[in-house]
């Protein structure tokens, strides 16, 4: 079973990188855009077939590690 | 007294804070982050600074979660002695043993200079040597060390005194020019609840010796050194 795995920031947290690249785009001439924030994508692997197990699987794997949920959220899809 | 210097894939810092100890007069072991237990009798654990994992998913992510921490996590539960320097302490809010997180600083630039802190308070095991408001000459080097945290748990820091280290002139004001990360309340450094647990961004260790370009370093760990009786 494969999953895809999304990390943002959550809002009001200030991302500097996201403002660089919304900065270059613009400095690319690249029109239309009002703001960008960075965020990591993860693409996994799962052995099991089962979507129950695969949910509790990886909502472990972003509660421990994936995201600090401090500052960031996730979000999980299973295909 | 005894100290453990936590060392993970990518620690650069640990020769540094290992002399720094050494000379005002700890015995200094160090120990691999694979290691389950601490030696006995470590009275104080020091996660140094560099780049543990490559910095990999988020700095400090990855060591924070190591097998030793949970050792690390049991001294500092017991009252036990625990510093982060640098990548040390982006190590300690991963571990959760310290809240908030080091972002990428406000300027996105890797910022490596000498920079003077503000001494908060000097009633506690890691600054009893140095005057509180005392300005101290040390250096940084870090991509990631703005200082962020949730209102509440900021609002929390101040109002216990929990701030240890503030970003200043060479006179010991906290000035904007001062903040070259964009640290909240210029923060270059915070305690546990208990005061056992201390992290900062700057390198004291790298300020020891008149030759390389002073020693406002030194304080930090005479006063770990000193809260500690000598063994016979």
């Amino acid at each position: 079973m494969k999953a895809r795995v999304t990390v943002t920031l959550k809002n009001g947290v200030l991302d500097p990188q996201g403002k660089a690249i919304e900065g270059a785009l613009k400095s690319l001439g690249v029109e239309g855009i009002d703001g960008v924030r960075q965020g990591k994508v993860f693409d996994i692997e799962l052995g099991t077939a089962d979507k129950a197990q695969a949910e509790s699987q990886l909502k472990a794997a972003c509660e421990k590690l994936l995201a600090n949920t401090v500052i960031e959220n996730y979000r999980v899809e299973i295909a | 007294m005894k100290s453990a210097v936590i060392v993970f894939p990518g620690s650069n810092r640990e020769g540094d804070v290992l002399r720094a100890l050494n000379s005002a007069g700890s015995d200094v072991q160090k120990v691999w982050h694979a290691e389950t237990e601490l030696p006995q009798g470590t009275d104080l654990v020091v996660l140094p600074g560099g780049f543990s994992y490559g910095d990999y998913l988020r700095c400090g992510a990855i060591a924070g979660r190591a097998t030793v921490m949970d050792a690390v996590r049991t001294h500092a539960a017991r009252g036990g002695l625990v510093l982060g320097i640098c990548n040390g302490f982006q190590i300690l809010c991963e571990s959760g043993l310290l809240p908030g997180i080091l972002m990428r600083n406000a300027n996105l630039k890797f910022i490596c200079h000498r920079q003077f802190l503000r001494v908060e308070r000097n009633d506690t095991a890691f600054t009893r040597a140095y005057a509180k408001g005392q300005a101290i000459d040390v250096c940084v080097a870090h991509g990631e060390g703005n200082y962020t945290a949730d209102e509440e748990t900021l609002k929390r820091l101040e109002g216990e005194g929990l701030v240890a280290f503030r970003y200043a002139d060479a006179q010991g004001h906290v000035t904007q020019d001062a903040n070259r990360n964009g640290s909240m309340n210029s923060i270059a450094g915070i305690y546990s609840t208990k005061l056992n647990v201390l992290g900062m961004m700057p390198h004291p260790e790298n300020l020891i010796e008149d030759l390389v370009g002073g020693t406002d370093g030194r304080g930090l760990f005479e006063s770990l050194v000193s809260s500690f009786p000598r063994a016979a």
